[in-house]
């Protein structure tokens, strides 16, 4: 399954760049994500969410670099849904922003797990992935994921609709999306 | 805390509901000293308005007294204790649609943008107690409200202003203003507006503020005329008369110069079968809004003019005149205000005393008593035209 999704940050190529190459900042944004550390100079381990299957982990690789432009990365052959994902960045015509164009791949399997993928990206795959973009410019832009009465999970804030009302909310809900 | 709260078509009840809470860094709370009422509430009473949901914090226009602030609000720009206006629309200040003052497109106030894209092709800002699909952020007929980017929105106000001075600079005196000011007055031209509510009575002052020879009130509730008149403006009661022929009447057949629509998705129709068939269609959803004002303003402007919209439509209009609209050459401008556009000029307008917002002012109402005032304020009992709440 192959998934495209842009969005224009207005931040100058050099600082989107230096965000992406950090892979462990995608976890901020990219909501199947749990975790992605670095490993090595190119290399990083990466832990899927409980909704895209929590028992999945990973090795990924960097496979190509073309700074301010261009980040590329693929998973180990051996990984569980063996993926692959590249960022290009384009200066956008307004002269201080930067356009971001993301290409994520997926091989899904057979069985339970290739169930809770399929099930993870619904009816509208993409859709992920652009709530993920969103996000991505809220962090650039603004610093962090914005977060509503209704929708005050963050990223994690998906397909939750009806929300929870627009109203402020109890401690307990409050100490469990400081939490999240 | 204590807060008007929607609960389903209709009806809207205050409850106890919890205080609110930082949730983003660059928040603030805000306890309430006033609050109002606003056409674009009745949208959301009636049910025009999808995703609205049962315990929704209702309301957009308020200002008081900051009491806490996140994290990420440097004091120089907003403390404990300052007294502040909020803006209906909830703006970053720093991505594009912000930096180009398109505040009520903002890029990155929206946590449900997805579900507003859906709807509108591309998302829009967030806004306090407006549904889920501007945000789902609780609103501020409340005693207290979560205000996020308190560092850019809220308007600080000190000194010997009234609430009721300035608490319409979150939404109603801006919007007014803009509705205005979209039509490029010049010295000799006739202003006409659809709606003497509180929204269209702001247009007409600030029409003639910004120039206008002549500002027409139309509407055909008695009282509202009555308030127009009261205020300067020529009064069309579109029940009792043809609203076009009216109009060529009273500008020598050329229709007038520019028109501002300050009814929006809920117009009634003089003519009645015409009603019946946008009632019908807005019921069985297969149209969401009733364009009537829409509709006369467009085939009643003189050619080349302006139709200026500041009525709120929320999805898809029939029988849209895009004939008169094209081969008239006329211009259509349109938006949810860009509130932070305008404040801070038309605080000045009103210490220099050029704009008087309280004159609509007929309601002052203990916050316990918002579902009354929402009944009379709809159904334009007791000459009603502008609630202010005190929590
Ligand atoms: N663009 C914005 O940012 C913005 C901000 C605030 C309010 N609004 C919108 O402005 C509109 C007016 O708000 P308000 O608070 O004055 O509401 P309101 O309901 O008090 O006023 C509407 C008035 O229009 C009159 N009317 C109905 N049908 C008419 C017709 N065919 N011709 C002429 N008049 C007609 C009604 O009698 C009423 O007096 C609403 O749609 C509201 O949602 C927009
Ligand atoms: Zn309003
Ligand atoms: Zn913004």
């Amino acid at each position: 399954m192959e998934l495209t999704a842009t969005t224009t940050i207005r931040k100058p190529a050099a600082e989107v760049y230096a965000f992406w190459l950090r892979l462990e900042n995608l976890p901020m944004f990219m909501a199947h994500l749990e975790e992605v550390r670095s490993t090595g100079d190119r290399t990083s381990h990466w832990k899927a969410s409980a909704p895209f299957g929590s028992a999945i982990e990973w090795d990924a690789e960097v496979i190509e670099e073309v700074p301010d432009e261009l980040v590329a990365w693929r998973s180990s052959a051996d990984a569980d849904v063996p993926n692959t994902g590249r960022v290009r960045l384009v200066p956008a015509p307004d002269g201080v922003s930067t356009e971001v164009h993301v290409l994520l791949s997926y091989d899904i399997p057979g069985g339970d797990l290739g169930k809770a993928v399929a099930e993870y990206f619904g009816e509208e795959p993409h859709q992920q992935l652009d709530d993920d973009l969103r996000r991505l410019k809220q962090v650039m832009e603004i610093g962090e994921v914005m977060r509503s009465e209704g929708a005050p999970w963050g990223k994690r804030a998906r397909k939750e609709f009806p929300q929870r009302p627009a109203q402020p909310l109890p401690p307990d809900e409050l100490a469990q999306e400081a939490r999240t | 805390m204590k807060a008007t709260t929607w609960a389903g078509r209709n009806k809207v009840e205050v409850r106890d509901v919890p205080d609110p809470s930082i949730l983003n860094s660059r928040d603030a709370i805000v306890r309430i000293t006033s609050t109002a009422i606003c056409g674009s509430d009745l949208h959301l009473l009636d049910g025009y308005v999808p995703t609205m949901q049962d315990g929704d914090v209702m309301g957009h226009e308020f200002m008081g007294e900051v009491v806490e602030v996140g994290p990420g609000v440097e004091a120089g720009r907003l403390r404990v204790g300052d007294r502040v206006v909020v803006p209906f629309p909830i703006a970053c200040g720093v991505c594009a649609a912000c930096a180009a003052e398109l505040y009520s497109c903002c890029e990155n106030s929206n946590p449900n943008a997805g579900v507003a894209e859906k709807m509108f092709g591309h998302p829009t800002a967030g806004i306090f107690g407006y549904s889920h699909l501007t945000g789902g952020f609780a609103g501020g007929q409340a005693e207290y409200a979560r205000v996020p980017f308190a560092d850019f929105g809220p308007l600080k106000v000190d000194g010997d202003l009234s609430d009721e001075q300035v608490l319409f600079l979150s939404d109603i005196l801006p919007t007014g203003y803009m509705g205005a000011q979209m039509c490029d007055i010049r010295p000799t031209d006739v202003v006409a507006v659809w709606g003497a509510g509180p929204v269209g009575q702001l247009a007409m002052d600030s029409a003639r503020l910004l120039g206008a020879a002549q500002v027409i009130a139309i509407d055909r509730e008695p009282y509202r005329l009555r308030m127009a008149e009261d205020a300067g403006h020529t009064t069309v009661d579109f029940s009792e008369v043809d609203i076009r022929s009216a109009l060529l009447e009273l500008t020598g057949g050329r229709g007038p110069d520019k028109c501002i629509d300050a009814v929006g998705l809920e117009a009634t129709h003089g003519s009645a079968h015409i009603h019946v068939y946008d009632r019908i269609k807005q019921a069985v959803r297969a149209e969401t809004d009733r364009p009537h004002a829409l509709r006369q303003a467009i085939l009643a402007c003189r050619n080349g003019g302006v139709v200026s919209v500041i009525g709120v439509y929320t999805g898809l209009v029939d029988k849209f005149p895009a004939g008169a609209w094209m081969n008239r050459s006329l211009t259509l401008r349109t938006g949810q205000c860009h509130v932070q556009r305008y404040m801070k000029p038309l605080l000045k307008r009103i210490e220099r005393r050029e704009l008087d917002p309280t004159r609509i002012i007929t309601h002052t109402l203990p916050l316990d008593e918002a579902p009354h005032g929402y009944n009379i304020f709809k159904r334009k009992r007791d000459n009603c035209e502008k609630i202010v709440l005190k929590p």
